[in-house]
């Protein structure tokens, strides 16, 4: 079949954006192969693994999971929205001080789906950090720095 | 992904034409957490996605004077769960909504979806039977409505015909006195496929009799059952180990489950028991 492109209006990390992508994009392949926004991964490409977690109108979503069309009028924010210029989020700097990543692929995912915690629920209990992040899955850390990092971007104290 | 085309209805009407006019490959599209997985793995002929979420009463929750409620087939988990009167009169729903996926899943996924998907071990059906719901369709005939225990025929089947969508579920409200609990048995907390999953609805008198019982199970056959043997076995008598034992038997007596990797039979028809179990004691709890 004749490949069909399709024009998107949507906003990305606060910039009105308009771009052109196969009808059949994902938002995921919108992102990394039409605008060039690759912090959001491809991982397992079914809704299992949250690489691809970006977040959506105030929601968090698997972006290999919306299709780039379904985007239209859509406000997106990316892992590379959260930090201004040089200046990293409590959440990112988080990361680094407790080691949260080692490989990487899965750290886009978790920054915007923490921030995304942290935005709701400024106070989250470990199991809710745990819960909220079931979604996102780490083979490095064994998932205890990464709830450390958003304890600590929480202002909790971090053992 | 297959080239799968894409397109906004703005009303039921025009989601009905769309999908009539592209015939066996075209799907509704509510959250995409199935469907656009299953379009890019090739295990269903899709070639075009209409896209019902911009229908106002496809994304939307209605709570009747009447304490009825109607539920638009597209709305995301998470605005579910989110609905206080929702988490109070129908904490069920809560209990299935907050279980079906991840978090960024539950930013999609809906009710509607998790029904026409009609998976066996679908984690939004059994809910959906205790509380005796009706799903309003929408097709080129009109609109026509199917309790929901009559909806699914078979694993990955239902009623729908061409050119038919789901556009609402709607719940009469429970009556006083009334509790709920849906539970699911996986390996880990979350994220996971269920190996066996139980709802109960019942109604106490004040003497601690049951006035009115739904019991429904999944992933224990083809499609959820609604096990009316085990409601049966509760109504009309005390809330105690004998009844209880006794709608426990009949929810294993009803399960005809299949091996798989995620569960055998055997432990599939246990589980069956001991869910059962578990959501009447939880849902008389609620009921207290």
């Amino acid at each position: 079949m004749a490949t069909e492109h399709i024009v998107v209006n949507c906003a990305i990390n606060g910039e009105s954006q308009t771009f052109l992508a196969n009808e059949r994009d994902s938002l995921l392949e919108a992102l990394r192969d039409r605008i060039g926004l690759t912090g959001a991964k491809e991982g397992c490409n079914n809704g299992n693994c949250g690489a691809c977690c970006v977040n959506m109108d105030g929601r968090i979503v698997n972006s290999c999971l919306v299709m780039a069309a379904e985007c239209e009028g859509s406000e997106i924010r990316t892992v590379e929205g959260l930090a201004m210029g040089d200046q990293l989020t409590p959440l990112q700097n988080a990361f680094l001080e407790q080691a949260a990543l080692q490989c990487g692929i899965c750290t886009p995912g978790f920054l915007v789906a923490a921030e995304s915690l942290l935005e709701q629920n400024p106070d989250p209990s470990e199991h809710e950090i745990r819960y909220w992040l079931a979604g996102n899955l780490c083979r490095c850390t064994g998932y205890d720095k990464i709830i450390k990092a958003v304890q600590q971007a929480a202002g909790q104290s971090v053992v | 992904m297959q080239a799968v085309k894409y397109a906004r209805a703005e009303s039921v009407e025009e989601a009905v034409r769309l999908l009539q006019e592209g015939g066996e490959g075209a799907r509704p599209l509510a959250g995409g957490t199935d469907v656009i997985v299953q379009a890019r793995e090739r295990t269903r002929d899709i070639d075009l996605f209409v896209d019902i979420k911009h229908i106002p009463e496809v994304v939307d929750i209605r709570h009747g004077a009447d304490g009825s409620l109607t539920i638009g087939a597209a709305t995301p988990c998470y605005q579910i769960y989110g609905d206080d009167a929702i988490a109070e009169r129908f904490p069920i729903l809560v209990d299935s909504c907050s279980l079906i996926g991840g978090t960024a899943i539950q930013g999609r996924a809906s009710l509607g979806g998790n029904l026409c998907n009609s998976s066996p071990a679908a984690d939004g059906i059994p809910s959906l039977i205790v509380l005796e719901g009706q799903v309003e369709i929408a097709g080129p005939n009109g609109r026509r409505t199917v309790p929901v225990e009559d909806f699914c025929t078979a694993p990955g089947r239902n009623v729908l015909g061409s050119g038919e969508f789901a556009v609402s579920l709607s719940f009469p409200a429970p009556a006083e006195g009334s509790g709920s609990r849906f539970l699911r048995f996986i390996p880990r907390n979350e994220m996971d496929i269920a190996v066996t999953n139980a709802a109960t609805q019942l109604r106490l008198n004040g003497d601690g009799s049951v006035a009115w019982a739904r019991v429904a199970i999944g992933a224990v056959a083809p499609t959820p059952l609604l096990v009316s043997d085990a409601a049966d076995a509760l109504v009309g008598r005390p809330l105690n180990e004998d009844s209880i034992a006794a709608a426990a038997a009949a929810s294993r007596a009803a399960a005809n489950p299949i091996d798989d990797m995620r569960g055998s039979i055997r432990q599939r028809v246990h589980l069956a028991g001991v869910l059962t179990e578990r959501t009447i004691r939880q849902a008389a709890e609620r009921a207290a």
